[in-house]
């Protein structure tokens, strides 16, 4: 055994590995760090305090970050929860309708939004609200997030559907089950994994995006990375680091969730597969 | 990357939903003609009308838009044309950028990839979930939090100091590194997922047969693993180099006004001063031809390394 991983071993990789995470996760203690810096200046610092953290729920900005993280949970909710549906209805299509003239196209279709620069979908976007003359506001960046939310949901969703072999839904058909049943109580719960993740995966893309939000947003409808950034241009302020830090705890709990959603196997809880498919 | 590769399964339960696949993908259809595709369209219509001062544009047939990207015709636009150098020299820092960027990051990911495939397999699902923890965080916050690292007077620059390493402070805030930095610090974990799932996928023997006909290792990994994981390569290079070309924060943030990007160049048209939205447009059409050139180099690319030889 040892010469087989003798083979496969390069020296120094390792270290380019601890550098890589070194890299990847500095920026992000340091900032946590320093969101407990009790000083008025982001360069001194002055022992540990929260008191940045009850600034930004008491302090003078925090009316303006309470509405931008309003519509931000809002957006992300209910455009992760709209464009996870379509992508399940897609998915059934695609995988598991056979073969058809429209299947390629749609394909595309979905994968459209990834495919073009955000920036790019950005002034698409914006120049067909302004040309229909629809005001810029709240709406108008769920629309976009919902849009550009469906890749992201139907790619996780779409990986677990063709893992699923179709025997168990004809199982079901051959006793007597209909489409609608065979779908709702065989195939949706073996789904449940990864409409888990597409879910999580949409929720934190709306949550992320700055620049279609930008592009789209009226004057004065904020979610929370226009609002950061708005604040950040004067220079980056004690307060922001702690919602940050917030923010960064939100996405490590979504993390662990979608990791432990992608590890559970339910196929095998109360229905046998065969894993050469 | 094409979305081609998804496999249709056929038989009984195909014929059964093959009735309803056309109404399954309605929703699809309605929501992606209508804010994705039809605004591109749109897009490209609105890169020929006329601008209008302060935003928006007149409904009339225009070259100007792309007669400013490429040509200077003097201040009253009734002198001889030169060649316009200012918006190309933008496009071509962009690709540039994004060149060393994704450099960067191969340097970065393909050993730490390759590193990770060749765990055990219990502890390879942490290794993974390291590199990928990063990629869930807020985009905009990772940059800030770069700004903040990089400072002049930040902890970087201190604890160096601290340390002896430095004696004046690097100066990497508003420089190229620091945008090179900020790319290759938002897209390394694409970098390293699809190269980590090609050399996963590698078969070893190849290696132990190359060594025992006596080449050595970097040998190996030039001739032998790097042929065979060479998609895995192109992906990663894409999925780096693509978003980085038309990216806005980390040039914005960390790159200052001297290190404008396409993005800047585009957002400035519309949310700027500047003010002109059919040469946004414009701006952005050219961008999205670049991509599609791209992204059809390298499915040729992917097809050639498909095929034996």
């Amino acid at each position: 055994m040892s010469a087989k991983t003798d083979v496969k071993a390069y020296r120094g990789f390792f270290t380019v590995t601890l550098i890589c995470l070194f890299v990847l996760y500095a920026p992000l203690i340091v900032v946590t760090v320093y969101s407990f810096n009790d000083s008025l200046s982001i360069t001194v610092w002055q022992g540990v305090s929260l008191r940045w953290y009850a600034d930004v729920f008491t302090g003078v900005e925090s009316a303006k970050f309470k509405t931008a993280a309003f519509n931000s949970f809002s957006i992300a909710l209910i455009a992760a929860t709209v464009s996870t549906l379509i992508a399940i209805a897609s998915a059934t299509a695609l995988v598991r309708a056979g073969r058809f003239r429209l299947r390629l196209p749609s394909m595309g279709l979905i994968m459209l939004p990834i495919m073009v620069p955000e920036i790019v979908l950005a002034v698409a976007t914006l120049i067909f609200f302004n040309s229909i003359g629809f005001t810029r506001g709240y709406l108008t960046i769920l629309v976009a997030h919902i849009s550009f939310c469906i890749p992201f949901a139907f790619l996780p969703i779409q990986a677990r559907m063709q893992g699923i072999e179709d025997t168990y839904e004809q199982a079901a058909m051959d006793l007597y089950a209909s489409r609608a049943q065979a779908f709702r109580r065989v195939l949706l719960p073996l789904m449940v994994p990864g409409i888990i993740s597409g879910f999580l995966l949409a929720f934190i893309v709306s949550l992320d995006d700055f620049i279609i939000t930008n592009f789209v947003k009226g004057a004065g409808v904020e979610t929370l990375p226009t609002a950061i950034f708005g604040s950040v241009k004067q220079g980056i302020k004690p307060n922001i680091m702690a919602i940050s830090t917030m923010l960064l705890a939100v996405s490590v709990i979504f993390v662990a969730v979608s990791y432990l959603a992608a590890k559970w196997d339910n196929t095998k809880s109360h229905l046998k597969t065969d894993p050469a498919r | 990357m094409a979305g081609g590769g998804v496999h249709a399964s056929s038989g009984p339960v195909a014929e059964t939903y093959a009735r309803a696949r056309h109404q399954l993908l309605i929703p699809a259809w309605a929501v992606l003609l209508i804010f994705v595709a039809v605004p591109v369209a749109m897009m490209l219509i609105y890169s020929f009308l006329t601008k209008e001062f302060r935003g928006g544009v007149i409904w009339e047939f225009s070259l100007a838009a792309y007669d400013q990207f490429f040509f200077d015709r003097g201040l009253f636009g009734d002198e001889p044309p030169k060649f316009e150098w200012t918006y190309v020299t933008i496009f071509w820092r962009s690709i540039w950028q994004a060149g060393l960027a994704t450099i960067l990051s191969l340097l970065i990911g393909f050993p730490t990839a390759y590193f990770i495939a060749t765990r055990p397999e219990k502890t390879r699902a942490i290794w993974l979930f390291l590199v990928t923890i990063p990629y869930w965080v807020n985009l905009l916050i990772r940059t800030v939090s770069m700004k903040f690292l990089l400072r002049d007077q930040g902890p970087m620059n201190d604890a160096l100091l601290a340390l002896g390493v430095l004696e004046e402070p690097l100066r990497i805030i508003n420089t190229n590194l620091a945008v090179q930095l900020g790319l290759f610090y938002s897209y390394l974990p694409f970098m390293v997922l699809p190269i980590y799932a090609a050399v996963e996928r590698y078969n070893f023997t190849y290696s132990e047969a190359a060594a025992d006909l006596y080449a050595s290792k970097w040998a190996t990994l030039r001739r032998v693993v790097l042929p065979v994981v060479k998609p895995g390569v192109i992906a990663g290079c894409i999925l780096v180099f693509v978003p980085s070309l038309g990216a806005f924060l980390a040039p914005d943030l960390l790159g200052g006004a001297k290190n404008f990007m396409i993005g800047s160049l585009i957002e400035e048209q519309f949310k700027g001063n500047a003010g002109n939205w059919p040469f946004g447009a414009a701006a952005s059409m050219i961008l999205l031809t670049l991509v599609i050139i791209v992204l059809l180099i390298s499915t040729t690319q992917q097809r050639k390394t498909r095929e034996p030889g």
